[in-house]
């Protein structure tokens, strides 16, 4: 019969070692099935964090062979031969064994300012599925929070998180300003306090997005060029309200009251 | 022993759950000015709602502008087969299409029409194309929408706690509840004028679910212990389509959407077979022939609709049947085959959840292979009995909505009902909160020996060196409903049930845990399983008295429905106190339907 070892980090904030589990495979399994197991029999209190087992709520991150990755998508036949290493993700403190204290993320989601539409006309705002698309792509993110656990900015210097609201958050401050409906503004913010500055597109958070938004891309790039244009660029001031008319014309559209 | 200390908090309005109809009934209570707190077990966002794929019902018209209220509360009770709470039918009906216009202006972000409104897709048992949708992730959109909307308010969220009790006043009002954090294992105690059960479902007493670790019907048993009713508990819907390959994802739903957006399913033998079980009552809107259903998906006119949409109890079934003949697949579930029926452009477009997790997790490319499938354990109609239009139980001050409210959906829920069955509902029990308060009657005090006795009794594993491991309990158990009190019921199994639950119960009383309390996911379990047994047996006593079969409960010993039996729903409640206390059970009678509401369910179509 063959096996599987992992090797998984446990411990608290005071500090811990790994431990090895080596069990027999079974046909199919993920990293978090292997995980469920050593639960049932070694180790009933071993820390993971888990919802769905499928991929859609984004609780079970960690990182599997120093990768971020959710543990419920990582099939251990796709893992190379030999031990496999689930430690905890590194950006945010351990509470145990492989779970994190995320409430950095939750901090900075009640920073931002919320869509601001105008009122909606009987039967509805009229959008359209051109309009909606750039949003929706956002709105895919199920806030596994590993692009945040690999951004370097943060990853590496833990002083940061003061002034950096980081991937995730950026994807939602895009979304928010290419919404057909919002009428917001949140660029002096988002250049001031959320520090989109100090990324400087190493694209590792589109890498490890586990529902392969354009981080980078299609919010990082385009949200940079619209707040640095607006604040320094007279030429792009003036393209930013060309822009704006577009957004407006946007608005008035989807407030014509249904014919 | 000596006074425990711990962390106290008070609150005009405590939820407990943060999925849909938790967020929902916060945002109504918050704009009401009152002072409210919401309880999970979980982190934000994460809750089960997430998992909700295909779309949330409410009849708009923008498709079929023939579609209204009326038509909705009618495909509601039919498929309900009339057990339901016509009042919260009809509530739901008329109701939902506000609830998803109003999560358009919190920044939901729906799938359009060619003409810019909202895009609404076919479900089984919709007579019109009525759930708005964001491809196949609408819960997601959902929860995210309503958390976004909660976090703008400033809403006091209390993450990974889970709560282990309700607690009283003097007089038998609710007055708040006890619980422990999960990353420390301290205890801490909430007190409240009123408390709103919004837990979600209890999937996970059964092997094959599609319900996460949380679905283990805390807000049921909690609601049961707390002197509250439960009807329908017998009713538990077994999704058609769940995956069945590689076991360990077994139970992991397939959307409806597949079917709704022209996916079928086909035997071992190729053949189309749903043709072949059609139930008289659907026999007159269904079409008899492949090429009469297969016109039907772009023009509701010009055929009847395909029998793979028939409600999910009539298609469970089927595919059981299906198997049992020896026709499946060679995981023992069915086919489900959009690939030979629609573009990959299409299929990746509409279903691009599908596609990534048989991609990644089967090995599956669904734009061109078959699905196989199997029923799975998805959803539970019973719930707590509540008045239809404030959502509050026959305790004061204690209040439920979404899944742990009964009623709504009777011996059937439809796909799509759920979602628009949160925030309606949730909605209505923010409101009844508020006015329950406002009439000035609450409780101001906790009944502290409860409280105590609560956490004496999450405690008691830690005292023991030796005994059992809860993940034993907890797999037997799973084992034992999923054979008998499975899709397909009898007598003889329901009584091994009842035995073997009592066993279960004495198991409980024996857990010994290994570890602290600091994020002990052995301890978490072992105060999960009172519940996770309450449920159970009150599935089970629920399916030894209807001795009928109805929606998502089937006897093969009662074979056909049992039209006394369908006046009634049978409602548990115990004398409160503790979580193995005697349950009694008593015949409530269905509401009495208004004329012209029952002129609507007669209506030909």
């Amino acid at each position: 019969m063959a096996e599987v070892t992992l090797r998984v980090w446990r411990g608290d904030s005071s500090g811990g070692d790994f431990e090895n589990y080596t069990l027999e495979q079974n046909e199919g399994e993920v990293v978090l099935d292997v995980i469920h197991r050593i639960q049932a029999t070694e180790a009933p209190d071993l820390a993971c964090r888990w919802n769905c087992k499928a991929g859609k709520c984004g609780s079970c991150s960690v990182e599997i062979n120093g990768k971020p990755r959710l543990m419920c998508m990582t099939r251990m036949d796709t893992l190379p031969e030999g031990p496999v290493t689930v430690t905890p993700m590194k950006t945010f403190p351990i509470i145990r064994d492989l779970v994190t204290d995320v409430s950095f993320n939750y901090v900075q989601a009640a920073k931002v300012p919320a869509l601001m539409p105008p009122p909606m006309p009987v039967g509805g705002y009229r959008m359209f599925q051109e309009d909606v698309e750039r949003g929706q792509e956002f709105r895919k993110c199920i806030e596994c929070f590993m692009c945040q656990d690999v951004c370097h900015v943060i990853r590496d210097h833990e002083d940061n998180k003061q002034h950096y609201a980081g991937p995730r958050f950026f994807i939602r401050y895009a979304e928010l300003e290419m919404h057909p409906l919002d009428q917001n503004d949140r660029r002096d913010l988002i250049r001031e306090d959320m520090g989109l500055g100090y990324c400087n597109i190493t694209k590792c958070c589109t890498e490890v997005c586990p529902e392969h938004i354009k981080i980078t891309d299609n919010a990082i790039i385009p949200l940079k060029e619209r707040v640095v244009d607006a604040h320094y660029d007279p030429v792009a001031w003036l393209g930013r309200k060309i822009r704006r008319k577009t957004k407006t014309s946007a608005l008035d559209a989807a407030v014509q009251p249904a014919p | 022993m000596t006074e425990p200390t711990y962390e106290h908090h008070e609150y005009d309005v405590l939820i407990i759950g943060a999925g849909g109809a938790g967020l929902r009934a916060a945002i109504e209570a918050g704009q009401r000015g009152l002072k409210v707190g919401i309880v999970t077990k979980s982190l934000l966002g994460k809750a089960h709602t997430v998992m909700a794929e295909g779309g949330m019902a409410a009849a708009m018209g923008n498709v079929y502008p023939e579609d209204n209220w009326q038509v909705h509360f009618r495909d509601t009770m039919r498929g309900g087969k009339y057990l339901n709470n016509y009042r919260m039918a009809e509530l739901h009906a008329k109701e939902a299409p506000d609830r998803v216009w109003e999560l358009e202006q919190w920044g939901a972000l729906f799938d359009r029409t060619k003409d810019g409104k909202i895009l609404q897709r076919d479900f089984g048992g919709h007579r019109y194309a009525r759930l708005a949708h964001v491809g196949d992730r609408t819960g997601l959109e959902l929860i995210r929408t309503l958390q976004q909307k909660v976090v703008s308010m400033g809403t006091d969220v209390f993450m990974e706690c889970k709560v282990l009790k309700l607690v009283h006043d003097a007089q038998g009002r609710i007055a708040g509840c006890v619980g422990y954090w999960r990353a420390t294992g301290e205890f801490v105690t909430f007190q409240a004028k009123t408390v709103i059960l919004a837990t979600g479902g209890a999937g996970k007493s059964w092997k094959f679910t599609s319900n996460s670790w949380e679905g283990t019907g805390d807000g049921h048993a909690m609601a049961l212990w707390a002197g509250a009713k439960l009807i329908d508990m017998e009713c538990v819907q077994f999704h058609p389509t769940g995956m069945v390959w590689p076991l360990s994802v077994r139970g992991l739903l397939v959307t409806e959407g597949v079917r709704g957006d022209g996916g079928v399913l086909r035997n071992s033998l190729g053949e189309r077979f749903m043709f072949n079980y059609v139930a008289e009552m659907f026999r007159a809107e269904t079409a008899d022939s492949e090429e009469e259903a297969d016109k039907w998906y772009d023009d509701h006119t010009a055929g009847r609709r395909p029998p793979e949409l028939l409600p999910r109890d009539e298609v469970a079934r089927a595919i059981n049947a299906e198997v049992k003949a020896g026709r499946g697949s060679p995981h023992g579930g069915v086919y489900l085959d959009i690939a030979t029926r629609r573009s990959a452009e299409f299929i990746r477009r509409r279903l691009p959840s599908m596609y990534h997790q048989f991609m990644e997790l089967a090995g599956v490319d669904i734009t061109r292979e078959a699905m196989e499938i199997g029923p799975t354990c998805h959803y539970i109609m019973g719930g707590v009995q509540v008045d239809a239009d404030s959502q509050q139980t026959v305790v004061p001050g204690l209040f439920a909505a979404g899944e742990v409210g009964g009623g709504m959906h009777g011996a059937n829920r439809l796909g799509g009902n759920s979602l628009s069955d949160l925030v309606v509902f949730g909605r209505r029990a923010g409101i009844g909160a508020a006015e329950y308060i406002e009439a000035g009657s609450f409780a101001t005090s906790m009944d502290q020996a409860s409280v105590d006795a609560a956490i004496n009794e999450a405690l008691e594993p830690f005292e023991r060196t030796e005994g059992e491991n809860p993940y034993d309990i907890q797999h037997d158990l799973q084992e034992m409903m999923q054979v008998n009190v499975g899709i397909i019921r009898n007598a003889e199994e329901l009584e091994v049930a009842t035995t073997k639950l009592d066993e279960f119960t004495e198991r409980v009383k024996h857990i010994a845990v290994k570890g602290g309390r600091a994020y002990n996911p052995g301890w978490n379990l072992a105060t999960d399983l009172p519940a996770m047994i309450s449920l159970s047996k009150a599935v089970t006593r629920g399916a030894i008295l209807r001795k009928e079969s109805r929606g998502g409960h089937t006897r093969e010993d009662f074979p056909l429905p049992d039209a006394a039996l369908g006046e009634v729903n049978f409602a548990q409640s115990t004398d409160g106190g503790n979580w193995d206390s005697p349950v009694n059970v008593v015949a409530s009678p269905l509401l009495v339907m208004p004329d012209e509401l029952k002129a609507l369910l007669e209506e030909a179509h």
